[in-house]
């Protein structure tokens, strides 16, 4: 019996030692092959242009060249005006946002606040219908005349429902006692909010807030909708219209260098998509595991 | 754990254990009324007020487009504004669903979302299960992180990703098919092979993201279920048939049910960077919310245009209803409302 249970466990062991080398190969395939396409475009970058005409797009550059980063490096106006953009419309967007939906959730979330049910349903009901895109174009062109204008790209996302219930699934869980001991020494609610509710609130208000950021940054629906001149486009709306247009590199101090060196166009598109990538993929690599415990915090709440 | 059969009782519903002490049916009485009203005012004001910015906010750009929905009875012209077009009744659904658009737009979007939710499920589930069992917490870091990237690409950069592979000249997919001997295919004309292409593209983009979510599932699971089923000789996989799978089906159920509340609305981002809006793709490609674009956009149909997008509000509207219904019964914590 002993010798049969110790065979076994042995025998459990090392199949345990192969399943695991298989499933890590497994997993390192899969992590690649995520990773892949972001590779091929860094490459592709850094890939002289003439050979990626003849060679096509190659994981391993046959011809390291550095002329795409050069060229944007010498005319640098239009990526840093978008980079401006893109930071304004996301710190503004995402500061007034979180005050906005954190005031709004704390409201919801007090159980002695009289017109919390109406309201959350007030709230709710915009999760469930929408006027739909042709309305919504023609009040915000029309009505509020905001064409063309930076405020159309921040104001639409300042209220997301959604964070808000996952604000005041937070807020509810806080002891009702530091509220209620406050309010009897005489602080206002103003007072409860910002010196009790916000301080004890940083986890899931930086978790608000970084998916914020993202919302905000990675947005290519509101300028593709609202914004119609250049000095006004965001990154991605940048990227798109140089996506559209091949002639784009024709304008401006690089067309003055196109008579004697050839441009690297494709790679040159590539590039810019590597440069507006890079600070969102520092901040993943830097805040991943605070975007984790937010979708935690909506998908398993009470689990 | 949570099983389908448990009904949810009086207590679950929030809310309707408390009520008003001094709340009699029936009879108002004016005065009660007025003073409760101005101690409500007193006591809620400034809670009210907190809430004021968040609550304009939403009637802005959520309450106010609605009664712009009549655009989609109207014959709209810009000059005579949405209330002075001329009605023309049920014209613009008629002339939508008369063409074969309405068919085209509804079958794109049911059956590409239908199949992004079953094979994203079975991707997700899958690098959960394998992620999970990894011992090496280290490695299941990195691996968790590279699928987890794509999730913070914007769709416009997943576009330029597409077109490294597809384009026609230099995309890495020709290259590969030249080299093995293939006659090389004009991807962003052929519409044929795009449902692949872009149901690949979903799964890249949110498998990791739901990998995640059921990961954390996982390892909520009480270890002694996994020591009881090795004691009594199950394998893994019949540990992961038998208890895991089992386990996370209320979570399993509930994405899948708020995913199809959702379904008759597309990833607009997914349609329109990574197809490069290229028309001649729309027979696989075109869905309802890259129609009610163009239809602002390049067609400047905007009563057609509006007729669709009130097509598709009202029909999600039910389906998110039912939807939310369905996961009410399965656990009320989870519900929208």
């Amino acid at each position: 019996m002993a010798v049969a249970q110790h065979t076994y466990s042995t025998n459990y062991r090392r199949r345990g030692a192969i399943t695991q080398t298989i499933f890590n190969l497994i997993l390192m395939a899969v992590g690649l092959i995520f990773l892949f396409p972001l590779l091929l475009v860094i490459s592709s970058s850094l890939t002289d242009e003439v050979t990626l005409a003849r060679t096509g797009f190659a994981l391993i550059p046959e011809k390291i060249s550095f002329d795409a980063y050069n060229f944007i490096r010498m005319d640098p106006g239009r990526i840093l005006s978008a980079y401006s953009v893109t930071i304004t419309t996301t710190t503004v967007g995402t500061v007034c946002g979180l005050l906005i939906m954190a005031m709004l959730a704390y409201a919801l979330s007090r159980q002695d606040f009289a017109w919390r049910k109406p309201l959350s349903f007030f709230v709710i009901f915009t999760m469930l219908f929408h006027g739909g895109l042709i309305p919504t174009y023609i009040l915000v062109t029309q009505t509020l005349h905001l064409k063309d204008s930076l405020l159309a790209l921040i104001l639409p996302y300042l209220v997301i429902p959604w964070y808000v219930f996952l604000l005041r699934t937070y807020f509810i869980t806080l002891p009702k006692e530091l509220i209620e001991s406050a309010k009897i020494d005489g602080a206002s609610e103003w007072r409860v909010f910002f010196q009790i509710v916000i301080p004890l609130s940083t986890p899931a208000l930086a978790t608000v807030g970084l998916f914020c950021i993202l919302m905000y940054w990675n947005d290519w629906w509101l300028p593709l909708l609202y914004i119609d001149s250049p000095s006004k486009f965001p990154l991605q709306y940048l990227l798109y219209s140089i996506q559209k247009s091949a002639e784009f590199l024709t304008t401006g101090e690089a067309s003055a260098l196109l008579q004697t060196v050839e441009l690297p166009v494709q790679s040159m598109r590539m590039a810019m998509a590597v440069v507006a990538m890079g600070p969102i993929a520092i901040a993943f690599l830097a805040l991943q595991r605070y975007f984790v415990r937010g979708m935690l915090v909506g998908s398993l709440k009470g689990e | 754990m949570i099983r389908l059969t448990d009904q949810p009782t009086a207590k679950h519903r929030p809310g309707s254990a408390i009520s008003e002490p001094d709340a009699r049916p029936g009879a108002i009485l004016w005065p009660t009324f007025f003073s409760r009203l101005a101690r409500n005012i007193r006591k809620n004001g400034t809670l009210f007020l907190m809430a004021l910015p968040g609550l304009a906010l939403l009637f802005v750009f959520q309450y106010m487009p609605l009664p712009g929905i009549v655009i989609a009875f109207k014959n709209y012209r810009t000059s005579q504004g949405i209330f002075g077009s001329d009605w023309i009744g049920l014209k613009n659904f008629e002339y939508l669903f008369k063409t074969d658009a309405a068919i085209r737009i509804t079958t794109n979007t049911l059956f590409l979302n239908t199949v992004f939710i079953i094979t994203g499920l079975i991707a997700s589930l899958t690098i959960a299960l394998l992620l999970n069992e990894v011992r090496s917490r280290y490695l299941a870091r990195v691996y968790q992180s590279s699928v987890f990237f794509p999730y913070f690409v914007s769709w416009v950069i997943v576009g330029y990703f597409g077109f490294a592979f597809l384009n026609g000249d230099s995309g890495l997919l020709n290259k590969w098919m030249e080299r093995a001997g293939l006659n090389t295919v004009s991807w962003y004309s052929s519409p044929q092979y795009w449902p692949y292409i872009l149901t690949a593209a979903h799964i890249w983009k949110s498998a990791g993201y739901w990998s995640i979510i059921y990961l954390a599932g996982m390892m909520g699971i009480n270890t002694e279920y996994y020591e009881a089923a090795q004691i009594d000789g199950a394998s893994r996989w019949q540990q992961i048939t038998g208890i895991t799978l089992p386990l996370l089906l209320p979570i399993i159920l509930i994405n899948i049910l708020l995913s199809i509340g959702r379904i008759f609305y597309a990833d607009f981002g997914l349609f329109y960077y990574v197809t490069r809006d290229s028309s001649l793709l729309y027979k696989t490609t075109d869905v309802i919310d890259t129609f009610v674009f163009r239809g602002l956009r390049s067609m400047g149909d905007f009563g057609m245009a509006a007729a669709a997008g009130l097509y598709q509000s009202v029909v999600g509207f039910v389906l998110i209803f039912v939807a939310n219904w369905v996961v009410k019964r399965i656990d009320p914590e989870k519900s929208i409302f």
